[in-house]
């Protein structure tokens, strides 16, 4: 029989964020470096812990283990940090590497057992969708304690004995929540609009424009109709559907843009151009508000595929009409 | 104000002859779409749930099925792209809106 007796590795951290910490997030909110906030797998102290102090799990996303350590002070805690590959742990546990393999190797690989002296392991609940409760006790010894979707209230669950209110469980999606998740979809959406502007912009140069400043601003107001106006609204904009929702916010921004440059007054401003943008527009922002979907956290995959079957056909076919009515206009005048 | 999404679409499914009544699902959904009634558990509002799949993996005793999925159209159109089943993937590049 071979006894290894290996080191215990424990890393101590902070509840105090330093300024890198908090400028780091702000980053990765704005889509800078995201994929590389990582923190290293393992276990971690906060405080002074013991071997009866409560052991809480994480993914190994910074961000994840910065808003959870920050919500800390004045406790004694374990962290025990996954390997997630640097995903927060709702995605991590919907692709599975938030998971019970994952949670029962690290807890073997760390040592668990020696470090404390009691059996239980927090688990955020949204990890919940990875992690098989009766599996891990099975196979680790370690009963899993569910504790509150939100980090801000792992120190009142632990203060009222392990136990999570129902306003803890469920999970919110507020206003605010919706507006830090706003800024990833927009970078994401530079690349793209660049593409269309430089086919506009190769349009002009072969006589078929003009493509102008009108153009451009409107183009613009739709993404941000679909990337920041509907997330933001999102439950006061009637309807269910999310490309809907968004489609009715573009078709409000489409409105005044032609309003706008006057549609009824100046004859120059024909009726073609302005169909053409009440097909174009508001189907961006349709198209924009559907991949909201990926960031909120209460729409299913039944849901959002019914919702494409209908939306991405419509969005395609009428983005294709408005182009060429506008198309057909520039002819006209030319 | 409430969220609420498209009826009628999740694919959970509930037997009730082989739950005890354990609680594990209630403990788990961030929805709370379970509720207990004489120590069984019931749906009391499927429109609520998202597919996450929380409750299927922690009920010990099978009582519960769902097709887990991510409610997610980018990753829906990549998989319609690239053939695969739709995952959380956007994550390795920049320009994904998920997560
Ligand atoms: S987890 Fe399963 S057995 Fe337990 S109450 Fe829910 S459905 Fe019933
Ligand atoms: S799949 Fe998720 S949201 Fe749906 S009932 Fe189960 S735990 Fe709740």
């Amino acid at each position: 029989m071979q006894i290894s007796s290996r080191e215990l590795k424990i890393i101590q951290t902070s509840t105090q964020l330093t300024f890198s910490d908090i400028f780091g997030s702000w980053k990765a909110r704005w889509g800078i470096n995201r994929m590389n906030f990582k923190v290293e797998p393992g276990l971690y102290s906060v405080g002074n812990p013991g071997s009866s102090s409560p052991v809480l799990v994480t993914a190994n996303y910074k961000m994840s283990f910065d808003s959870l350590r920050k919500e800390l002070n004045e406790l004694d805690a374990w962290i025990l940090v996954l390997d997630t590959k640097g995903i927060n742990v709702w995605c991590a546990a919907g692709k599975g590497t938030f998971g019970t393999k994952e949670l029962i190797n690290r807890i073997a690989i760390v040592q668990l057992e020696k470090v404390v002296s009691h059996k239980t392991i927090i688990i955020p609940q949204l990890g919940a969708p990875g992690i098989s409760a009766h599996e891990v006790s099975k196979f680790s010894g370690f009963k899993v304690l569910y504790g509150p979707v939100k980090a801000k209230d792992v120190k009142e669950f632990i203060k009222a004995g392990m136990k999570a209110s129902a306003e803890m469980r469920t999970v919110r999606f507020s206003i605010y929540d919706r507006l830090v998740l706003t800024p990833v979809d927009l970078v994401g959406t530079f690349r793209f609009s660049l593409m269309i502007f430089g086919i506009l912009f190769l349009l002009n140069l072969l006589g078929f424009g003009p493509f102008g400043f009108v153009d451009f601003y409107a183009y613009m107001g739709a993404v941000l109709a679909g990337c920041v106006l509907t997330p933001v609204l999102l439950p006061w904009i009637p309807g269910r559907a999310f490309a809907w929702k968004g489609w009715l916010v573009g078709l409000i921004w489409a409105a005044f843009v032609n309003v706008f440059n006057g549609w009824t007054a100046v004859p120059l401003y024909s009726v073609l151009r302005a169909l053409g943008y009440l097909l174009v527009l508001p189907s961006v922002s349709a198209y924009y508000a559907m991949n909201f979907t990926g960031s909120s956290t209460f729409t299913s995959f039944s849901g959002v595929l019914k919702e494409m079957r209908i939306a991405v056909p419509a969005i395609v076919i009428s983005i294709f009409l408005g182009i060429v009515l506008i198309l057909v206009n520039s002819f006209i005048k030319l | 104000m409430k969220h609420q999404y498209l009826k009628n679409v999740s694919t959970l499914k509930l037997k009730s002859d082989q739950c005890t009544g354990c609680g594990r699902c209630m403990e788990v959904c961030p929805h709370n779409v379970f509720l207990m009634e004489e120590k069984k558990s019931v749906i009391v509002d499927k429109d609520r749930c998202m597919e996450c799949g929380a409750c299927v993996k922690n009920c010990p005793f099978d009582a519960l099925e769902v097709k887990q999925g991510v409610g997610c159209a980018y990753a829906i159109i990549m998989g319609w792209l690239t053939g695969t089943e739709p995952s959380c993937d956007c994550s390795d590049n920049s320009s994904g809106s998920c997560c």
